[in-house]
């Protein structure tokens, strides 16, 4: 296999490089001229999104590091220290802070696509699992950095947390001593944090850097939900999506300056904003607005160790959501009662984040428990039943032609369609 | 199928609604909470000076007795319109410690414009045996620290009635009608006339908790105005990017038939 490269590129540098090494072929094959399906709609946008809020996220977060201090006497000060002395430190830091819940917002939604155009089913079950890899990423990332302010909320919100590894029979107490560093929660744990919460994004690069290979493999999927057939169902990826990508990031970028600029601290917690206190338990410990719903499905059960249990397999079970889902249709667009179903599933999730917002007393404890059932029937029940006796919508023959049936109307053109849910 | 769907749709929608209905934070029935009208909290509000500035001599008279803004520096003060004269005559009125000297004693002297606000008790021990046991918390992030912001500050300032009769007060305790709990360590701070203004403003509680309230939301978010003024020339220019973008977008797909 070894040779050198017959590069195309005119400018001799360029040539030169590339034929040692082939980076700029490389770049041209997988974001130059790379088939993708011609029938996007802008929930497409949200892998893009999400890789940009990455870069957004550890370019602030080196110069964060650079002035924090990862110590119980000293961090508190040191992240005011930023948001006061440093040039421009209060820009840096609400970036950061907000871009993490940004970075979930995006995730989410990009997640969702996923679900409800069916991008998990063969061939794209790695790739999907890749995924869930990375979300478990993020929130190791995402938990690991809310603690390094060192507010009431950080330490206490860390101490609840890590105590619930406790929960597993034999090991559990030793991986608790483990992650503190000692016998609670104190500097060593701040020390080890940091060290991981400056790692894990690099991990998370390697992981996404496979996601994104995986996806260059198999292809992405589209709204219709069925495969590339000719060239004529693909464009290039530049410059069709790289400038509909861009339009993505210019409303993203709004979106985050909004909070960055007029409500930076909307979503974080009043309690943080008081030094780490082991002596003084908050009224009310809440995790960041993105873990809520886990939260609701751990105190919605009696038992600790059923209910770390639930809360992690919530996560878990997406990871066999590719054989679980019986169907062989991907978009729920042709699936009559996966569609509304998939909303349903959503609105569980949404109540879930709700309970967890709350206090677990009286209808909120109800309410975490049934939309905790819901949401494990519609993956362990639902899903592998549907996929028998759902009678779908007659697909489409390809992505560039006519579509037959489509939403109970008359035959509408494939791109027609999508133009349409583009629009909506 | 259409059935199907509108049905559930019937079912989504009022549960969204009653969901958020729910989730509406409990605060909202607390109807002690007042509803201030504060120069900074607008879109583009900015600081009211004059205001901050009489709210410092509130902070400096009464508040610094026994509350530390540890967080800040005399320099800080431009940022409520002081000019560096005047910080630097703030600032030497004030004996801070000056590390150690020759002979390696603890050297105290005046304080500089560099130097951080001196704190009214060495330590957290020392602040609490001067008062009774609690702890005057800091006030550098008190507006922040606290659900309801400027409006639960300045509820506590002015939330000190005499206590219902059949409620039962602890000794050494006040009663205050924001506080939860309602009964607080710190005596009533203010009153009608604790202080004198220079510049001729009314000196009623409700102008006096009003301005420290407002130096207090500027001491917590110093960045404020600045943060704003630059956010309002971001987003312009993204939105300004978000319409070219959409253009070029437009024209880039303009031949492609879907």
């Amino acid at each position: 296999m070894a040779g050198l490269t017959k590069s195309e590129f005119a400018n001799p540098v360029i040539n030169w490089i590339d034929t040692r090494l082939p980076i700029f072929t490389m770049m041209q094959k997988e974001y130059g001229v790379f088939p993708t399906p011609k029938n996007f709609n802008y929930f497409w946008n949200f892998g893009a999104l999400a890789m940009v809020n990455l870069v957004i996220m550890i370019v602030t977060g080196i110069f964060l590091a650079m002035n924090y201090q990862p110590n119980t006497e000293l961090a508190f000060d040191s992240v005011q220290h930023i948001m006061r002395d440093v040039n421009y430190g209060w820009l840096i830091r609400y970036v950061h802070q907000n871009g993490a819940s940004m970075f979930f917002i995006v995730t989410y939604i990009h997640i969702f696509r996923g679900l409800y155009y069916g991008s998990y089913k063969a061939p794209r079950e790695l790739l999907w699992m890749l995924g869930v890899v990375i979300l478990l990423l993020m929130m190791a990332t995402a938990f690991m950095g809310y603690v390094l302010p060192w507010g009431q909320m950080s330490y206490w919100g860390a101490t609840v947390i890590t105590n619930l590894f406790s929960a597993f029979p034999v090991v559990g107490p030793k991986i608790v001593t483990l992650l503190w560093g000692g016998f609670s929660v104190d500097n060593p744990t701040l020390n080890r944090f940091f060290a991981l919460h400056y790692l894990m994004p690099f991990v998370l690069v390697g992981v996404i850097f496979l996601h994104v290979a995986a996806l260059h493999i198999t292809g992405s999927n589209n709204p219709l939900g069925i495969d590339v057939k000719t060239p004529q169902d693909t464009l290039p990826f530049h410059p069709y999506y790289t400038i509909k990508d861009s339009v993505g990031i210019c409303v993203f970028l709004i979106v985050l300056s909004a909070l960055v600029f007029f409500a930076p601290n909307y979503l974080g917690d009043p309690n943080n904003f008081i030094p780490a206190n082991p002596l003084v338990t908050p009224a009310d410990i809440v995790p960041e607005w993105y873990f809520l719903p886990y939260y609701a499905i751990l105190r919605s059960v009696p038992n600790k160790l059923l209910g770390v249990c639930m809360m992690f397999g919530s996560l878990m079970v997406l990871f066999v959501l590719p054989w679980l889902d019986t169907s062989r249709v991907r978009s729920a667009r042709f699936r009559p009662v996966y569609r509304p179903l998939i909303f349903v599933w959503v609105l569980a999730v949404i109540l879930l984040g709700i309970c967890g917002a709350h206090k677990p007393e009286g209808v909120w404890v109800i309410l975490s428990r049934v939309c905790t059932v819901y949401y494990y029937l519609h993956f362990l029940v639902i899903l592998p039943i549907l996929g028998k006796l759902e009678r779908p919508l007659p697909l489409p023959e390809s992505i560039s032609h006519p579509v037959l049936g489509g939403r109970g109307g008359g035959p509408l053109p494939g791109g027609a369609l999508a133009k349409l849910m583009e629009k909506a | 199928m259409p059935k199907l769907r509108s049905l559930l749709a019937g079912v989504f929608a009022p549960a969204l609604v009653v969901a958020s209905l729910l989730s509406v934070p409990a605060m909202a029935q607390e109807d002690a909470m007042p509803r201030e009208k504060w120069s900074f909290e607008k879109l583009f509000g900015t600081f009211d000076l004059a205001a901050a500035q009489r709210g410092f001599q509130i902070y400096s008279g009464v508040c610094s007795n026994c509350h530390s803004l540890k967080l800040l520096h005399y320099r800080d003060l431009s940022g409520i319109g002081l000019e560096p004269e005047q910080i630097k005559a703030v600032a030497a009125g004030f004996t801070v410690p000056l590390g150690t000297d020759d002979q390696g004693n603890p050297k105290e002297g005046p304080a500089t414009p560099a130097s951080a606000f001196r704190s009214p008790f060495a330590n957290d021990k020392a602040a609490r045996v001067a008062n009774n046991g609690a702890l005057p918390p800091d006030l550098s992030l008190i507006v922040n620290a606290r659900e309801g912001g400027a409006n639960y500050v300045y509820g506590i300032l002015t939330g000190y009635v005499p206590a219902p009769a059949a409620f039962k007060m602890q000794d050494g305790l006040y009663y205050n009608k924001m506080y939860p709990g309602h009964q607080i360590g710190m005596p009533q701070p203010l009153q009608d006339g604790t202080v004198e203004y220079t510049d001729g403003t009314g000196t009623s509680l409700d102008q006096e908790a009003h301005d420290v309230v407002t130096f207090l939301s500027w001491a917590a978010n110093p960045e404020t105005v600045e943060r704003k003024q630059i956010g309002v020339r971001v987003v312009l220019f993204l939105v300004f990017m978000t319409g070219l973008t959409y253009a070029v977008k437009r024209k880039v797909w303009s031949n492609v038939h879907h």
